[in-house]
């Protein structure tokens, strides 16, 4: 998965994507996974930073993350790798 | 060192809320780096805020409506001219543009300055030609046709599902859902603004517009975009923000360079969400949100001004991202005095 390279993301969550002019916020869980995003960080090690970062199972984190990069897809945030 | 001062005569004062661009030319002219402003405001109504805006306009004319001929005008700036010694004209409506372009060489004798579209980019780039337009120089605009009689929108309903636009020549756009609002909207715009009226495909979509300014030689000085952020409901921006999107850049560099636009410009985009950039309207001149342009580092006034006296003007290189502009009204106290001045005699 490939995140907007310009995309701001501030420490309280708001998300700016420069492009479109729009804003977002999201939890700090979204805000920890984006920044992960942001640095190059592959789904699987994403997942298992999230397992040693937060008490909850494999496939919780799994259906979760895959979730939230479908709203990420959705606001054409996050694309699929070329 | 002491900046020359430069005595400008701005249009637009009609800081109300769906407001011409006077003001921020003002603002943006006052906050120039290299030259100091006298400002000469012109008005065409008593009611214009700008008028009685004392710390940003010096001095105010009335001027005749564009209805009244450019004759009629031009006596009325040759009256001011005697008593100003203006530099500079910045007009900023539409309607008043033809008179100020037709007038362009009388006013340079005179030693006043501007810096407008040529009159063919003015009529070709004007919305009733706006199709053309998009074929010649490639860009992608939504079908439009110029109509004279409401009866013709019969028979463009082959070419022109509902919901659809229906355009003032000059001002004024309404989304017409059927053939009664249609016909009903053509009849309010034709009665305010004249015939023809256009009539636009409608296009889904976000709007974002571009500001700028174009040298006549095909090079871009300046270019800012724009997503609005609140709208009026006369779909006027209350708020925007700066953004960085670089197929708008490019449209808009194509836009300069291939009609070798001269003087500013506003560009209204709509990108569907097929992230295709329609072109919608092009306004051929300075736009009222012009001071979010200033205050990201792109002083379209002043570059326009600079150009206007033939003075070498750079190209801005960036502006900053994710600012915004926020509109919002104020309520003056004035006296009664001072509407009676510019009531009777027509000068404040």
């Amino acid at each position: 998965m490939k995140i907007n390279e310009n995309l701001a993301i501030s420490d309280n969550g708001f998300l700016f994507n420069p492009t479109t002019g729009e804003s977002y916020t999201v939890n700090p869980i979204g805000a920890e996974i984006i920044e992960m995003l942001k640095s190059g960080e592959t789904q699987e090690r994403i997942i298992s930073r999230l397992l040693d970062m937060y008490d909850t199972d494999k496939k919780t984190l799994e259906k979760d993350l895959h979730d939230f990069s479908d709203i990420l897809k959705q606001y054409q945030l996050l694309s699929e790798d070329e | 060192m002491n900046k020359p001062v430069l005595n400008i005569g701005v249009t637009g004062l009609n800081a109300i809320d769906s407001p011409g661009p006077g003001v921020a030319v003002i603002r943006g002219l006052r906050e120039a780096a290299s030259f100091d402003v006298r400002i000469i405001g012109f008005a065409y109504e008593s009611m214009e805020p700008g008028i009685y805006m004392h710390d940003l306009v010096d001095r105010t004319y009335q001027i005749p409506y564009p209805s009244a001929g450019t004759d009629v005008l031009l006596s009325r700036l040759e009256y001011i001219q005697s008593r100003e010694n203006l530099h500079v004209i910045i007009p900023n409506f539409d309607a008043e543009l033809y008179s100020f372009i037709k007038l362009e060489d009388k006013l340079m004798q005179m030693g006043i300055h501007m810096f407008l579209p040529t009159q063919a980019q003015f009529e070709e780039r004007h919305k009733v030609n706006l199709s053309d337009f998009g074929k010649k120089y490639g860009l992608d605009v939504p079908l439009g046709k110029a109509i004279y009689d409401s009866s013709e929108i019969f028979g463009l309903q082959n070419e022109f599902d509902f919901p659809m636009m229906i355009k003032g020549k000059w001002y004024d756009a309404y989304i017409a859902y059927n053939m009664e609002q249609a016909r009903t909207y053509f009849n309010k715009i034709s009665a305010k603004w004249g015939l023809p009226v256009v009539i636009q495909r409608f296009i889904h979509g976000t709007e974002y517009n571009v500001t700028g300014l174009g040298d006549g030689n095909g090079n871009t000085i300046a270019a800012v975009p724009m997503r609005k952020q609140f709208i009026t409901d006369k779909g006027k921006a209350w708020a925007g923000i700066s953004i960085d999107d670089k197929k708008l850049l490019s449209i808009t560099r194509q836009f300069v360079r291939e009609t070798k636009w001269r003087g500013a410009f506003e560009l209204e985009m709509m990108k569907t969400n097929d992230n295709i950039y329609y072109l919608m309207e092009i306004n051929p001149r300075i736009p009222a949100w012009v001071y979010l342009a200033v205050g990201v580092g792109q002083n379209i006034p002043e570059a326009l001004t600079r150009l206007a006296l033939g003075k070498e003007t750079p190209a801005f290189e960036s502006y900053e991202v994710g600012k915004l502009f926020i509109r919002y009204s104020y309520d003056m106290i004035v006296d009664r005095t001072e509407f009676e001045k510019i009531s009777i005699n027509g000068e404040l």
